[in-house]
């Protein structure tokens, strides 16, 4: 399996998750509306009240970025449980792709989608005068990418062991509701319990929005560099147990 | 060459042993039948030769590469068409078909044309920006099949390629599956349950019972084998014992109401005379013999058309709507 071959087989499952996601028009409107409307309830009243001294929407706003991220990231593993239940998976397991090159292919394709969702979320963020300067948009879109493919990775990893969209609903949300509310989007992490604290760690968005913190706000535990750091970790680890959790798929 | 070579190969579940030391060879450009009953184990057999199951046991080839050692390179030589529906519904039929070019990269200068002449066989090419969403059953099939052949495989399987089709739909799917395999030279193995379709198209025929084969060869062979056709009459004065004594009678069996059915070498031929002996009857009814009587024979069953057929209408049913996600 040469370098191109594999380049072309990512290509074709990128083709056709993202042909997949342009047409679903309802899922994009409703996963870019969620975060939206936690920001303006929560940062509207929680702000009112919140103390950290700087813009409470502000501080926010990268925890709902990563929201976004986590969410959609994690729903791609869905379409793997789909695509058990019609036989479009055998369609793709019976080519000769390796299916490390499969797993990579299905990566891309959730990669796109969710980092256009908080892409879009971004734009938003601009409107509603959250302060940017060019060099921290980029590294944001950065950030959001790092995050994104580990937790779209985790994401196909319950994906692959799941037989039914129900189950994997069941699952993913035992893992999706953690780790946001455990990456300390919503509050700062350091008034949380011990033992909570210990959790946020094993949260790879804890780390994207701590550095997302540092440079759209300048409040952060770590510095930018060295949250990024950490987020490349994770994928790192996720991408092999994804590859590894792909081998084992039984139809 | 053989195009597949099968040797003692085994499926178990558990205790449950689904395919049984399966011995067989099928030749090149073949279309060789698998025939038996909804859970006989012939779609466990082209997944395992199909790479996507492991063998329990045995040992197979396809075109000359092992399952187990080689799946890489077995299932870069063969098509698949699957029972299930296996197109996103939500793409068109180009876009399925050019995932599918560029998943077994064909060379990209020539997707576009052979997309184009893939859909043409199937007459498909005027739909092909429609999503397969609006496809009926049928157009489904042919675009799966089309797209089965987009990469020129050595060897092309079909798991009951008509299935849950209507009578006319599935003769159209023979036909060009019969068409296509003779142009192509290509060795086709298709699974299927509809004993008349088999016996037209394939040269020669597997049937399978709980597992096993239990006969392999040519359907007229097979035919052959049961020692002639049915022939029932009734009358008032039958004499059993003479006609059990003519030589192209091979079986005599007594009905009640003065019928019987004799099984007789040749009916056609030897029917004639065979009314001269019995002289004036009340009823003659001839059957051919056909593969349901050689699945009889061999399995002592009726190969079970009804009810497979309502069981799997409802689980083409029930598919249908676990794919209505969009």
């Amino acid at each position: 399996m040469n370098l191109r071959k594999t380049a072309k087989g990512i290509y074709a499952l990128w083709y056709r998750e993202f042909k997949v996601f342009t047409r679903e028009r309802s899922r994009i409107v409703s996963s870019i509306f969620l975060p939206l409307f936690w920001y303006f309830v929560f940062g509207g009243s929680v702000g009112t009240i919140a103390s950290i001294g700087v813009n409470y929407q502000y501080f926010i706003f990268p925890g709902f970025l990563a929201m976004t991220i986590i969410f959609n990231a994690m729903f791609n593993g869905a379409y793997v449980v789909w695509d058990k239940k019609i036989d479009f998976l055998k369609e793709v397991l019976i080519t000769p792709l390796p299916r490390t090159t499969i797993f990579m292919g299905k990566v891309a394709g959730g990669l796109t989608d969710s980092v256009l969702q908080a892409g879009l979320l971004l734009l938003i963020g601009l409107v509603l005068g959250i302060p940017f300067t060019p060099a921290s948009f980029l590294l944001t879109v950065v950030m959001l990418v790092a995050l994104a493919v580990g937790l779209v990775s985790l994401g196909l990893i319950i994906g692959s062991m799941m037989e039914s969209p129900e189950g994997f609903g069941l699952v993913s949300s035992f893992a999706v509701y953690p780790l946001f509310l455990l990456s300390g989007a919503l509050y700062p992490l350091d008034k949380l319990p011990a033992w909570m604290k210990i959790l946020t760690h094993a949260d790879p968005a804890t780390y994207a929005v701590d550095g997302l913190r540092s440079i759209i706000v300048g409040i952060s535990s770590l510095s930018f560099a060295a949250n990024f750091g950490i987020v490349i970790a994770f994928d790192v680890v996720l991408i092999m147990l994804g590859a590894y959790a792909f081998k084992r798929m039984k139809l | 060459m053989d195009a597949i070579v099968i040797n003692g190969l085994t499926k178990t579940y558990g205790g449950l042993t689904v395919v049984d030391s399966l011995n067989l060879a099928v030749r090149k450009g073949e279309i060789f039948g698998l025939l038996g009953p909804n859970g006989a184990g012939k779609t466990t057999t082209l997944m395992m030769l199909s790479t996507l199951l492991k063998p329990s046991a045995g040992s197979a080839a396809v075109n000359g590469f092992d399952v187990v050692r080689e799946p890489g390179k077995v299932r870069s030589s063969i098509g698949m068409v699957f029972q299930d529906p296996s197109s996103d519904e939500v793409l068109s039929g180009y876009e399925n078909l050019k995932l599918h070019a560029l998943m077994y990269d064909v060379p990209s200068d020539r997707i576009d044309r052979k997309i184009d002449d893939v859909l043409d066989l199937v007459e498909l090419k005027d739909r092909k920006n429609d999503v397969v969403k609006k496809y009926s059953g049928g157009m489904r099939r042919r675009l799966e099949l089309a797209r089965g052949l987009l990469h020129e495989p050595e060897v092309l399987f079909l798991d009951e390629p008509t299935l849950g089709l209507d009578p006319q739909t599935r003769e159209h799917i023979w036909e060009y599956i019969e068409d296509l395999a003779r142009k192509l030279g290509m060795t086709v193995i298709v699974t299927t349950h509809y004993m008349e379709e088999a016996d037209k198209l394939c040269d020669r025929v597997a049937i399978i019972d709980e597992g096993k084969i239990v006969a392999l060869d040519a359907p007229e062979a097979l035919k052959k084998s049961l020692g002639g056709d049915r022939v029932l009459i009734s009358g008032r004065s039958l004499k059993l014992d003479d006609l059990a004594k003519l030589p192209y009678v091979t079986k005599v069996e007594p009905l009640d109401g003065g019928r019987a059915r004799l099984t007789i070498a040749d009916a056609g031929r030897n029917l004639q005379e065979l009314l001269r002996v019995t002289g004036e009857l009340d009823l003659v009814e001839v059957h051919p013999s056909d593969l349901n009587d050689v699945f009889l024979h061999f399995t002592g069953r009726q190969i079970r058309e009804e009810a497979g057929g309502v069981m799997e209408q409802l689980r083409v049913m029930t598919q249908a709507r676990q794919n209505d996600r969009h």
